[in-house]
């Protein structure tokens, strides 16, 4: 499904021209669902820390303010395209192209994923030389995608839907589809913790996310942040 | 062959109350429960037919202060409960005998209405030791708890105690106290947390069990929903000055003499399902959050151990850290960021140096 083209530069006849290969990665649905994801991340976090920990409080009559309201509209309302964005997201790994369905799942039982993981840590660590390149997510990606990504996505809808469950009330289609989830842990206190943990997971993970694409993009030679853009992956040393 | 039981009806009669008294007896514990006013006319119907059953009422680990919160319902009156209601057969604080004759008298239930009474248990059973923990009447309360439950046809679970564990259940439990539906498998179990619960609550609880002799609509945690389905939060008086955005931020503040929300002086309100805020304490004169401290959120499972009551994030500890999620997560965060920086140098100087070497090649 790659659709893969040369791109050389070598009709500029230049000296110092350098054969560059570029694939298709990542489809445009895909690329708008990330960005918009990315947006709702932002919003949730923020909005999500504020409702814990509420901005100074305000004098006056309550029917003049409605901050707490507002904040919440929107963290509830970031929260439905967050969710909604992901069912989508699943409904793109099922239609979309291989790369789309790499973060739903590890190779678990694959002995050369696991070497390519191994590797790509000692290159984390400065032990190894050279990057191997990749078309779509490297193996240590892949399975950080997977973990702290995809699991979390899950889990921060599902204690997210159950907390957003108890105001809409016992019987109503949140309650059907996310309160037994909620019920699990116990005092919906742990419940209110554990969504606040999982956004400092969601934090960490977004500021290794950001840094590795950056990083990779100047040093494994290969492009990470434009691919997200236009969907290309240019290889800058040709070929694979 | 039992001798034929009174019905609810007889003994309201021989009491002296006239039935005008008993029909508006009737609509208030409709209402009470919430039920529509056909309602009335079935509870009437019930109490006329049904013979009035039997209830042992038993203490293990507690403080009493659920019988101290039955004793003081107003809708209906207590009073009218013990003696028109059910016929309460036992329970060691508040009946006239004990001793032995006490005990006879859960001897004697249990052998006559096997199958046929309910269980109200207030407190809990300490596994530990045997159960050496706690001894009624000679015995470990959990095995008398065991064979008393065995033979009844339902079992209330009064409080926090009996329902999730409550204080002595708190970490570390060194009697290893249980909630009772870790001791009782096979029973229909009616929980009704809260330390106390509602007086209110506790009676309504008992009449819909001895009107329709089954079991209210319970929710996921085995509460009846007609008075744990919503939160403090939900109802509380003070909700529009959360959704404004006014707070109490610290004791005697303009805030706290306005009466806003105390959701940053740790009020558990958000977080606690019970009627506190709808049906209020002391026959509806006020609840925590009106008389202005933040809810405990005493209905909840394993409440004391959420680190301060005055805290808002509350405490968990993993991998034996203590912390909030902002504490824990807020150093994760400042410790990965830092791990980044400092990779992020040392992979510029290398490739700063790698370009060294290229360059130096070249040459």
């Amino acid at each position: 499904m790659t659709s893969q083209a040369e791109t050389t530069a070598e009709g500029l006849g230049s000296a110092h021209t350098i054969p560059r290969r570029s694939v298709y990665v990542y489809e445009a649905p895909l690329r708008l669902w990330h960005w918009v994801n990315a947006a709702c991340i932002v919003v949730l976090a923020v909005t999500g820390y504020l409702i814990a920990s509420p901005p100074p409080s305000v004098m006056g009559q309550a029917s003049d303010h409605f901050i707490m309201g507002d904040i919440r509209f929107v963290h509830f309302a970031a929260a439905y395209i967050f969710g909604i964005g992901f069912l989508g997201r699943i409904y793109w790994a099922i239609v979309g192209n291989e790369h789309a369905r790499q973060i739903f799942y590890v190779p678990f039982w694959s002995r050369s994923y696991w070497g390519g993981v191994a590797h790509e840590i000692g290159w984390y660590l400065f032990l190894k030389k050279k990057p191997r390149v990749y078309v779509g997510h490297n193996p240590l990606a892949h399975l950080a995608m997977f973990f702290l990504y995809t699991v979390m996505a899950v889990f921060m809808i599902m204690t997210g839907g159950a907390m957003y469950a108890e105001g809409t009330g016992l019987g109503s289609w949140q309650d059907r589809v996310f309160g037994w989830f909620g019920a699990l842990f116990g005092n919906p206190q742990n419940l209110h913790t554990w969504h606040h943990m999982g956004m400092w997971v969601i934090v960490i993970f977004v500021i290794i996310h950001v840094y590795v694409a950056i990083r990779e993009d100047i040093m494994s030679r290969q492009s990470m942040v434009s691919t997200m853009i236009s969907g290309e992956r240019m290889f800058k040393d040709g070929g694979q | 062959m039992p001798e034929p039981q009174e019905t609810f009806y007889d003994v309201i009669r021989r009491q002296g109350i006239t039935r005008r008294s008993f029909m508006k007896f009737c609509s208030l514990t409709a209402a009470s429960m919430g039920l529509g006013p056909t309602f009335a006319a079935r509870i009437a119907h019930a109490m006329e037919t049904k013979p009035r059953i039997p209830v042992l009422w038993m203490h293990g680990l507690e403080c009493t202060c659920c019988s101290e919160s039955f004793i003081r319902s107003a809708h209906p009156l207590v009073k009218d409960v013990i003696l028109s209601m059910i016929s309460l057969d036992y329970d060691d604080t508040l009946m006239a005998a004990a001793g032995h004759q006490a005990e006879a008298c859960l001897e004697e239930t249990r052998r006559k209405y096997k199958g046929h009474y309910l269980l109200a248990v207030e407190g809990n059973p300490p596994l530990n030791e045997d159960g050496m923990y706690c001894i009624t009447a000679g015995k470990p309360f959990v095995n008398t708890l065991r064979e008393v439950a065995a033979d009844a046809q339902a079992v209330i679970a009064w409080g926090t105690c009996a329902s999730w564990g409550c204080v002595q259940a708190a970490r570390p439990n060194p009697t290893q106290a249980v909630p009772i539906d870790k001791v009782i498998f096979d029973k229909p179990i009616v929980k009704v947390p809260g330390c106390p619960p509602i007086a209110e609550v506790m009676t309504a609880v008992i009449t819909y069990l001895v009107t329709f002799g089954e079991l209210p609509a319970l929710d996921r945690q085995r509460r009846p929903k007609m008075f744990y389905s919503q939160r403090i939060h939900d109802k509380c008086y003070r909700r529009a000055h959360f959704d404004a955005g006014q707070f109490v931020e610290s004791w005697d503040d303009e805030a706290a003499r306005e009466g806003f929300c105390l959701y940053k002086m740790g009020c558990k309100g958000p977080t606690t399902y019970n009627a506190c805020s709808t049906v209020r304490w002391n026959n509806g004169v006020s609840y925590p959050i009106q008389s202005g401290h933040p809810c405990l959120g005493c209905a909840e499972d394993d409440f004391w151990d959420k680190g301060s009551f005055y805290d808002r994030l509350t405490t968990i500890q993993p991998l034996g850290i203590e912390g909030t999620a902002n504490e824990i997560g807020g150093y994760a965060a400042a410790g990965v960021g830092g791990a980044v920086v400092a990779h992020a140098a040392i992979s510029a100087i290398k490739r700063a140096r790698k370009s060294d070497d290229d360059d130096r090649k070249q040459d």
